[in-house]
């Protein structure tokens, strides 16, 4: 077992994670291949093979045009994210690519302290070698309620 | 009105007996999600549970998902194929209208148990709906005293529904945004063509839709159906920029990296980059540039709304205009670019009229009267949608 490869995704993945939770969005799309892909979606939109997104951005200047949106034209009430990320595979399919499945859990926590389990789920990832970056991650949210609006990504 | 509207569980439960469960038609599914005969798929109507089926012959039909025995649910899978449908508590059987076809042992074995002769259980037998599809879209109503369904929508609205449902449509995914409030508040959001470029700074600040571009509403005359459209004009103007209005684009151009994600192709030919429709009591049609979706009102108490989306694109879609379909599910839902605020404004509503149920809201923009116009700077629609409600509530 490649070790050293495990441990830089599962850092890949933290640093993700740290980043979204710590409203550091601007370096969010830096995560990303140049033509990296970025989709939410269902589990039950997967099953039933339908292609719908919640959330979808092919390249950057979209993932970027995401995070200028929050910042400059969405309205939405203050709210942080807490992401778990756990049970991580990695898989090398070669030289220059990785595959790997981790479980989420996030938790969404207002302003007023109000907490709740907002979304669980898989990430199904393909990370480019030598650098680590995202060439595709697709957020497969277990449920298929969302409570009143997914601003910030997953 | 008053805003006890929003709060009182004695109006929640005369709605569902009055409105939902009264003489109004329901939006159910697309004719798209039974494919094949013997398919179903199961969602509410108001409170109650439903089935919605197409039976072996090819019919429609729709029944409450409710055993005539133990009221326990027939149907738990939401969607699927069936031959008939077993209550799984006690195996009773229905058919894809809803009748019950068999009760497991009703005469009993061997001369023992079973039901006596006289016992009716057919009377508890769930309820069944009357069914009407138009252009791919199936509503079902309980009541006879409904009026057919065309006629219930009416001649100021039924073009501006055909105008999306041109041919054939193929489901693209569905999901659920659950709304902290009640839900007259999305259906009022939804009529209010003030708020779109006001709130979603989205709208306006790429300059997609601006109250200074062309475009009008439609008003059915119970008031109960409303449909806004806006053409698709580059807005030059600056009356957003001069009114200091917050959604203003600013001194700084605000400009998309990706501006492909809006590119709209002119596929229903009449030069509309927004159409947004909506059927009393809870259905909304929306056309946004070539996002297609229908979106389903589920109240699930007096604070709080299941919104079902089901987005579409046409059977014949080649895969450029799939693509742009996906990309366009951006602008929609939870994470919609122009439509997430929508669920916190609401909820906002909500949480702000918490303790004066006997104040009113201000529903004066256009003036009085609930009618058709080329102005979204009314509130004409909204004014419709109390209209309809208090005929049907009799208040």
């Amino acid at each position: 077992m490649d070790l050293e490869l495990q441990l830089a995704v599962e850092r890949l993945h933290a640093r993700y994670a740290h980043a979204l939770d710590s409203d550091q969005l601007e370096a969010w799309p830096d995560f990303f291949a140049d033509k990296g892909k970025y989709r939410i979606t269902t589990a039950e939109n997967e099953a039933r093979g339908l292609p719908l997104p919640v959330m979808y951005a092919e390249g950057r200047a979209m993932l970027n045009d995401r995070i200028a949106s929050l910042r400059h034209a969405n309205i939405y009430e203050p709210q942080r994210y807490r992401h778990m990320v756990s049970a991580v595979l990695v898989e090398r399919e070669s030289d220059r690519l990785i595959k790997s499945t981790a479980n989420f859990l996030v938790v969404r926590i207002m302003d007023n302290g109000e907490s709740l389990l907002f979304a669980s789920g898989r990430y199904v990832d393909q990370i480019t070698l030598p650098e680590l970056k995202y060439a595709e991650r697709v957020v497969i949210c277990d449920s298929r309620r969302f409570d009143t609006l997914l601003a910030i990504p997953l | 009105m008053p805003y006890w509207v929003y709060q009182d569980a004695e109006v929640y439960s005369e709605e569902q007996r009055r409105i939902f469960h009264g003489p109004t038609w329901n939006y159910l599914c697309l004719e798209a999600e039974l494919p094949d005969n013997g398919s179903f798929l199961t969602t509410f109507v108001g409170d109650m549970p439903v089935v919605v089926t197409r039976d072996p012959k090819g019919a429609l039909h729709a029944f409450e998902n409710r055993c005539a025995h133990r009221g326990a649910l027939i149907c738990m899978q939401s969607r699927g194929r069936a031959e008939r449908f077993n209550c799984i508590y006690h195996n009773w059987t229905y058919d894809h209208a809803g009748n019950l076809t068999n009760v497991a042992f009703r005469k009993g074995i061997a001369g023992k148990g079973g039901m006596p002769a006289d016992a009716h259980p057919e009377s508890q037998a769930p309820k069944q709906f009357r069914v009407a599809s138009i252009h791919g879209l199936i509503f079902g109503t309980l009541s006879d005293e409904a009026p057919a369904l065309e006629d219930y929508i009416g001649p100021q609205i039924l073009p501006r529904l055909k105008r999306v449902m041109i041919k054939p449509v193929k489901v693209l995914g569905t999901y659920t945004q659950v709304l902290p409030n009640n839900w007259k508040l999305y259906m009022d959001n939804v009529k209010d063509t003030y708020h779109a470029s006001l709130l979603h700074l989205f709208f306006t600040k790429f300059r997609i839709n601006r109250l200074t571009q062309k475009g009008g509403v439609f008003v059915s005359d119970s008031g109960a159906h409303h449909c806004t459209y806006t053409e698709m004009v580059e807005d030059k103007g600056d009356a957003y920029e001069s009114g200091g209005m917050r959604t203003a684009g600013g001194h700084h151009d605000f400009r998309l990296e990706a501006p492909e994600l809006l590119e709209q192709v002119d596929e229903l030919g009449d030069n509309v980059s927004i159409q947004i429709l909506s059927l009393f009591p809870g259905f909304v049609l929306h056309q946004i540039r070539n996002s297609l979706a229908a979106r389903q009102v589920v109240p699930k108490g007096v604070d709080r709304t299941e919104l079902h989306w089901t987005l579409f694109g046409f059977a014949d879609d080649d895969e450029a205009m799939s693509r742009r379909r996906l990309l366009q599910a951006n602008l929609v839902g939870p994470a919609g670019y122009i439509s997430m605020e929508d669920g916190a404004a609401t909820g906002f509503v909500q949480r702000g009229v918490a303790a004066s149920p006997d104040r009113a809201s201000v529903i004066e923009m256009g003036g009085a009267t609930i009618g058709s116009g080329d102005s979204r700077i009314t509130e004409t629609a909204v004014r419709g949608l109390w209209k309809a409600w208090r005929s049907y509530m009799q208040v």
